[in-house]
């Protein structure tokens, strides 16, 4: 546990003193959600509508533009091979990887998300859900994202190779996290939703892990 | 303690890279691997320290099949490879800890300081590591041996870009190592830090 812990405080002091990353991931996401007002035009109606839709696929993508460093430093210089013969299971050191991860570019999405969902009109009723969906949602694209950053470790372009592999993958969190967003909205129960979110969540946690480890294992060959 | 390999074959990519190479190590002994460039050294460390699939053959750790058992073989070595794992935004000394907490930080209670010390280190240890050179980056992987509590060390040429100071150094710290009744593979070019066996691997190059 302590070497969860370890690597968990390593991987967010990096983050917090190189900075960029998680900075890049957010300008990213409000820049994409704001594109879409000046493209669309300012009509309340018609952003309200698609409030939910667009800052779930804005924060997917935003999402994806940081996953293809996840492992790449550590492979590059070498750490990776220790993380691996470590005297620890590979796969809760990958687990604490990707909390870091969350953390750091999943966590500030949500923080953000309530402002944009503002400048797209979007209703008091959907904030709570949105922030709820996201919640749920945000760490299963961290999960995937690892297997995928795993997978194309030491390959050429890398962050679009893992793009077309994981996006795919997203599409049922995509579709639950939108619908629930727009259930409240409706005055329906956001419940169903949220559960199958849930689900999800709990699904990827047990496997992303293992499915990650397994790929890394293979990467330091 | 003992240490040992059987008939090890390594296939990389269609090519053989030696065939049926055996060797041991037991307490208080140190292995020089030695052969021309590409005679398979660093593949043969990178197996012995489980990153490698052999194609063929079987490690004992203490007699007992490591990839039966690896658990047993996991934190009792440490390995040193090519590169060296250090990350520029931390300072010297929390890329040491790192890996210490990872590799539990010895029992009787060598401290980082004392780690770093042996490598003249101390000095810098507040320093973030991107300032550091080449050899001082070497000098900070290899402090990772004093900081652990490993019986065997897997060094894949060591003393890479280390002046005549830190070359003693890290013949100072295998001495000690070995006193205490440890174990040291290590693959180089150079002559013998200390005294100890040698296997040329050019002798186990696949011939048709």
């Amino acid at each position: 546990m302590t070497a969860f812990f370890s690597l968990l405080k390593r991987d967010l002091k990096l983050a917090f003193r190189q900075g960029s990353d998680s900075v890049m991931v957010i300008v990213f996401f409000i820049v994409v959600v704001v594109l879409f007002p000046l493209s669309i035009g300012p009509e309340q109606k018609i952003l309200a509508r698609i409030s939910a839709g667009v800052i779930w696929v804005a924060a997917l993508l935003a999402a994806m533009l940081s996953m293809d460093r996840l492992f790449a430093a550590d492979y590059e210089d070498g750490s990776l091979d220790l993380l691996v013969i470590s005297p620890h299971p590979t796969e809760i050191l990958v687990l604490a990887k990707i909390l870091a991860h969350w953390l750091t570019t999943g966590l500030p999405l949500i923080i953000v998300s309530p402002l944009l969902g503002v400048f797209l009109y979007l209703q008091a009723d959907g904030f709570w859900v949105m922030i709820m969906s996201l919640l749920l949602g945000t760490p299963i694209l961290s999960l995937i994202g690892a297997i995928g950053a795993a997978l194309t470790l030491g390959a050429r372009r890398s962050g679009v190779l893992i793009s077309l592999l994981i996006l795919p993958l997203f599409v049922p969190v995509l579709i639950f996290g939108v619908s629930a967003v727009d259930a409240a909205l409706m005055g329906l129960p956001t419940r169903p939703q949220l559960l199958i979110l849930g689900a999800f969540l709990l699904f990827a946690a047990a496997l992303s892990p293992w499915a990650s480890a397994a790929a890394l294992r293979q990467a330091v060959e | 303690m003992s240490f040992t390999g059987n008939a090890i074959t390594c296939i990389r990519s269609d090519r053989v890279v030696f065939q049926r190479l055996s060797f041991s190590v037991k307490d208080g002994e140190i292995l020089y691997l030695k052969g021309p460039n590409g005679c398979g050294k660093s593949s043969l460390l990178r197996i012995m320290a489980g990153l490698l699939q052999p194609t063929e053959g079987v490690l004992y750790w203490n007699e007992e099949n490591i990839s039966k058992s690896v658990d047993s073989f996991l934190g009792d070595f440490q390995y040193i490879g090519h590169q060296n794992p250090v990350k520029g935004a931390l300072s010297v000394k929390e890329n040491l800890k790192i890996w210490a907490e990872i590799y539990n930080l010895k029992k009787n209670n060598i401290s980082i300081d004392d780690a770093l010390q042996a490598f003249k280190l101390d000095r810098l240890a507040n320093l973030p590591a991107r300032f550091l050179s080449a050899g001082q980056k070497r000098r900070l992987n290899l402090s990772r041996l004093s900081a652990t509590d490993s019986r065997l060390w897997l060094l894949d040429e060591p003393s890479t870009s280390l002046d005549d100071a830190g070359s003693l150094c890290l013949k100072e710290l295998i001495s000690s190592h070995l006193e205490r009744g440890n174990m040291v593979i290590m693959a180089t070019h150079e002559s013998n830090l200390v005294n100890g066996y040698t296997l040329n691997l050019a002798e186990f190059v696949f011939n048709e």
